[in-house]
C-alpha cells in the first residue's frame, strides 16, 4: 500500500528516530543537570538545589521511559526495515551496538537505585555518587550509538565483494574518521538542549506564578549551563564542518549550495535556486565557507560540480543547515544576554520579554536537534553506507511497511500526548511552593537576595 | 570451544534470563488485573508494585541484549528474521512500548486507572505470544526464499497447530513462573493473605504448563522431525526438568521453602530451555542459517566476547547492589522503606 517499501521504510525510520531523539537527547543531558544541582545543593547546604534535583529527576523518569521504549523500537526496526544493511552492520559495527546496550544497562541499574534512595544514606554525598554512573551510562550510550552513525558516513574496517565481507577490523570501524566530530557534536548539543529545556520550564513558571529564590537559582544554574554548552556546541559544529570539508566534501557542498570549486568561497545564507541552479536572494558572507572548511579564508573548497549528480543528496537540506546554525546562535545569544542582565544590578533579569525569549529557546533547541539529525541523515543520501550500499538496496521487501507506519504513528501520538499530560499532572498536583513548605518549613520563602 | 558456540550459549543464557524476569513481570500484570476484577486487588497489588518498580527497565534490557547480541554474533539472522518478522516484531514493539511507558506513567505519575490495569494485564499475555512467533519461525516451514527474496508464509503460520501450541505454552508458562515467584516474594514480605492467593495461582497454573509442554512436544514431531528426534535423544534433560517441576510443586503444595521452590521452577525452565536449544543446533533458522555458516567473522566474534566479559565485570556488581537494595532488603520488601 501507499508508496513502495523503500520509501515507507525511510518514512517509518524517520518517524521513529524523530520521536526517539527528543527523549534520547533529554536522556543524555538531564542526568548531568540533575547531578550538578544535587552537588551544589550538598556543597552549599542549600535545600533549594536538592529539591531542584529531586523535581528534575521526577520528570526525567517519565521521559526516560519513553526513551527506553522508543529506543527498543528503533533497535528492532533497524533489522526489520533494513535487513540487508544490518547483515553488513552486524558483521562490522555490532560491537558498539552491543556496548551501547551495556552502557544503557549500567545506567538503568543506577537510575533505579538513584530514584529510590534519596533519604536512605547517612551522608547525602553517597546518594550523589549514584548519579555519576547514570551520567557515564547515558553519555556513553550516546557515544557508542554515534560511532555507528559515523560509520555509516565514513565506513572502514572491512572489505566488501558482492555480499561477502572480509578483512573485518571492529576497532577500525569504531574509530572511523567521522566519529570524533560527530560524538562531540551529538553530546554537546544534547547537553545544550537539555539545559535549554530546563531553563525554559523554569522561566515559564516564573512568568505564570511569582518568582521565588528556588526559581531564581534554577534559572541561573540552567542558563549558565546553556551558555557553556552552547559554546561547546559551536566549537563542535566547527569541528564537524572541518571534518566534512576533508572527508565528505559532497555533503558539505550540498549543505552550503557550493556549486563551483573555488578558493575564497563565500558562505551562503538562505536564498533560493533558479532553473539553472544559480543562487539568488541569498546573504553572502565573503570567503567564510573557506574559513569554515579549513580555517583559512583563501583555501579551496570542492564544489558540487565535481560529483556525480546521482550520488548527491537533495539540496533543500541547505535550509536545515542554516536553521540549525541560527538556532544554536540563538541559544548562545540568549544565555549571554540573561547573564549580562544578571550581572548588572540595575537590570532586571526577570523581565517578561527576556523570560519569554528563554521559554522560546527550549523548543527551539530541540528543533535544532531535529534539524541536525535530518541534515545528517538526508545529507548522506543516496547512501546508507557511504560508498558501499544505497538506501534503496538495504530496505526490506516486505509489502506491509505502510501499515506499520500508521501503527507506529498512532503509538507515538499516544505516547507523546499521554506523556505530556502525565508530566503536567505530576507537577501541577505538587507545586514547588507546596513541596518546599512540606519538606523544608524553616527556610525563608521571600526573596532574600541582597 | 569455538567462539560461535560461546556466542550462542551466552545469547541463550540471556534469552533464558529474559524468559524468567519478563515472565515474572508479565504474569504479575495479568494477576494484578485479575485481582482487581475479582475485588482481591487489596491483597496483592501492593506487593506486585513494590517488586516491579525498580526492575522494569532491567527486564527490557535483557531482551535488547539478546537481539543486539544475536545480530552481532550471527549477522545473517538480521537478514532472515528482519525480512520475515516485520509484522509480529512491530506488534511486539508496540505492546512493549505501551506496557513500559504506561507502567512508568502510572507508577511515577498518577494513580491507577482501569484502562491502565487492563493494558497492563493484556500486554502481559500478548507480548509473550507475539515474541514466541520468532521461535516458531525458527523451526522452518514458515519461510520461503525465492531468488534471494525472503518471505513469511503468514497463512501457514496462522493455521499451524505447532504455532498455536507454542503461543499457549508461552502464556501458561508466564503465569506459572510469575505466580511461583510472587509466592516467594509474599512469603518473604510476611504477607499471609497475599501468599494464600498467589500460592493458589501457582498450583492452578502448574498443570496447564506441563500439559502445554507435552502438546508442544507432540506438535513439534509433526512439524520438524529432525528437531524432535534431537530432543528425544536428550530425553534426560527433559526428565530433569520434570523432576524439578515435581519438587517445586511439592514444596509449594506443602507451603514451605518458597524460595527453594522458585529456584526449582527456574531449573525446570533452564533444563527445558537448554534441551530445546541444544536440539535446535546447529540451526538458528531451519534450514537457512546455522551457527557455523551464519556466524560473524572471528575478529568480531572475539571482540564481542571480550566486550561481553568486560561488560559483565561491570554489571554483575551493579546488579548485585540493586538486588541487595530492593529484592533482598527485608525492610524494603516488607514495605518499610
Amino acid at each position: 500500500m501507499l508508496a513502495d517499501s523503500v520509501t515507507m521504510s525511510r518514512a517509518l525510520t524517520s518517524l521513529t528516530l524523530g520521536f526517539h531523539i527528543i527523549f534520547a537527547t533529554i536522556g543524555v543531558g538531564v542526568p548531568l543537570m540533575i547531578s550538578i544541582a544535587e552537588f551544589i545543593g550538598i556543597k552549599k547546604g542549600d535545600p533549594h538545589y536538592i529539591l531542584l534535583a529531586r523535581r528534575w529527576t521526577r520528570g526525567f523518569v517519565i521521559t526516560v521511559a519513553i526513551g527506553v521504549v522508543t529506543g527498543t523500537a528503533i533497535g528492532l526496526q533497524l533489522s526489520l526495515l533494513w535487513p540487508s544493511f544490518m547483515q553488513i552492520a552486524g558483521n562490522v559495527i555490532s560491537l558498539p551496538l552491543f556496548m551501547e546496550t551495556f552502557a544503557f544497562f549500567f545506567e538503568a541499574i543506577f537510575l533505579g537505585a538513584y530514584l529510590y534512595t534519596w533519604d536512605r544514606f547517612s551522608k547525602p554525598i553517597y546518594h550523589w555518587l549514584l548519579s555519576i554512573p547514570v551520567i557515564i551510562g547515558s553519555t556513553m550510550s550516546a557515544v557508542f550509538i554515534t560511532t555507528v552513525n559515523a560509520f555509516m558516513n565514513a565506513p572502514q574496517g572491512f572489505e566488501l565483494n558482492g555480499r561477502t565481507i572480509t578483512s573485518i577490523d571492529p576497532i577500525a570501524a569504531i574509530l572511523n574518521p567521522a566519529a570524533p566530530a560527530k560524538i562531540f557534536h551529538v553530546v554537546s548539543s544534547a547537553y545544550l538542549a537539555s539545559a535549554a529545556i530546563l531553563a525554559a520550564i523554569t522561566a515559564f513558571n516564573i512568568i505564570k506564578k511569582k518568582s521565588n529564590p528556588y526559581y531564581k537559582k534554577a534559572l541561573k544554574l540552567s542558563m549558565s549551563a546553556t551558555l557553556i554548552f552552547a559554546l561547546l556546541t559551536a566549537i563542535a559544529g566547527d569541528v564537524s564542518a572541518k571534518y566534512l570539508a576533508e572527508h565528505q566534501p559532497e555533503k558539505l557542498a550540498s549543505y552550503e549550495w557550493h556549486f563551483d570549486t573555488e578558493t575564497g568561497a563565500d558562505l551562503i545564507l538562505f536564498g533560493t535556486l533558479n532553473d539553472q541552479n544559480e543562487v539568488e536572494n541569498a546573504i553572502r558572507l565573503p570567503k567564510f565557507l573557506s574559513f569554515l572548511s579549513f580555517g583559512d579564508f583563501n583555501s579551496e573548497v570542492t564544489g558540487l560540480e565535481e560529483f556525480d549528480e546521482a550520488l548527491l543528496p537533495p539540496l533543500w537540506i541547505h535550509y536545515l543547515f542554516d536553521g540549525m546554525v541560527i538556532l544554536g546562535m540563538y541559544a548562545l545569544g540568549i544565555s549571554m544576554l540573561y547573564l549580562i542582565f544578571l550581572r548588572i544590578r540595575k537590570w532586571n533579569e526577570e523581565n517578561k520579554l527576556l523570560l519569554w525569549l528563554i521559554v522560546l529557546n527550549g523548543p527551539l533547541a530541540m528543533i535544532a536537534i531535529e534539524f541536525g539529525w535530518i541534515l545528517a541523515e538526508v545529507g548522506r543520501q543516496p547512501w546508507i553506507l557511504r560508498g558501499y550500499m544505497k538506501v534503496a538496496e538495504a530496505a526490506t521487501t516486505s509489502p506491509h511497511v505502510g501499515w506499520m507506519f500508521f501503527l507506529f504513528l498512532a503509538l507515538y501520538i499516544a505516547l507523546g500526548v499521554i506523556g505530556v499530560s502525565v508530566l503536567r499532572k505530576l507537577f501541577r498536583n505538587n507545586p514547588v511552593e507546596l513541596e518546599l513548605e512540606q519538606r523544608y518549613p524553616h527556610i525563608p520563602k521571600k526573596d532574600d537576595f541582597s | 570451544m569455538s567462539y560461535e558456540m560461546t556466542g550462542i550459549i551466552v545469547l541463550w543464557l540471556f534469552l533464558y534470563g529474559y524468559l524468567i524476569v519478563a515472565s515474572v513481570d508479565f504474569g504479575a500484570g495479568f494477576f494484578a488485573y485479575y485481582a482487581k476484577q475479582t475485588k482481591k486487588d487489596h491483597l496483592i497489588n501492593q506487593l506486585i508494585s513494590r517488586y516491579l518498580s525498580p526492575v522494569w527497565e532491567v527486564t527490557n534490557v535483557f531482551f535488547v541484549f539478546f537481539f543486539v547480541g544475536l545480530i552481532g554474533f550471527f549477522p545473517d539472522t538480521a537478514y532472515y528474521y528482519g525480512q520475515t518478522l516485520l509484522i509480529p516484531g512491530s506488534i511486539a514493539i508496540v505492546l512493549i512500548a505501551i506496557r513500559g511507558s504506561f507502567y512508568a506513567f502510572e507508577n511515577y505519575g498518577s494513580k491507577r486507572s482501569n484502562v491502565y490495569m487492563f493494558l497492563y494485564g493484556a500486554t502481559g499475555l500478548l507480548i509473550p505470544a507475539a515474541l514466541s512467533t520468532a521461535l516458531t519461525i525458527s523451526e522452518g516451514g514458515f519461510i520461503q526464499e525465492i531468488n534471494g527474496d525472503v518471505r513469511l508464509l503468514t497463512g501457514e503460520l496462522i493455521t499451524s497447530p505447532y504455532s498455536w501450541s507454542v503461543v499457549l505454552l508461552a502464556i501458561v508458562s508466564v503465569l506459572y513462573i510469575s505466580s511461583s515467584f510472587l509466592a516467594f516474594y509474599a512469603n518473604r514480605a510476611n504477607d499471609g493473605q497475599a501468599l494464600g492467593l498467589v500460592r493458589k495461582y501457582a498450583l492452578f497454573w502448574s498443570f496447564p504448563t506441563i500439559i502445554a509442554s507435552l502438546t508442544t512436544f507432540i506438535a513439534l514431531s509433526q512439524h520438524n522431525m529432525e528437531h524432535f528426534q534431537n530432543m528425544i535423544d536428550l530425553w534426560w534433560v527433559f526428565g530433569l526438568s520434570v523432576g524439578c517441576f515435581s519438587i517445586a510443586m511439592w514444596l509449594i503444595y506443602q507451603g514451605k521453602r518458597y524460595g527453594l521452590a522458585f529456584v526449582f521452577v527456574m531449573f525446570q525452565f533452564f533444563f527445558a530451555f537448554f534441551g530445546y536449544g541444544a536440539g535446535h543446533m546447529p540451526y538458528l533458522l531451519y534450514p537457512y542459517v546455522t551457527v557455523h555458516q551464519g556466524a560473524a567473522h572471528e575478529a568480531m566474534g572475539l571482540a564481542l566476547v571480550i566486550a561481553f566479559i568486560l561488560g559483565l565485570l561491570l554489571l554483575i556488581p551493579s546488579l548485585f547492589m540493586l538486588m541487595k537494595m530492593f529484592l533482598f532488603d527485608a525492610d524494603y520488601v516488607k514495605g518499610k522503606k
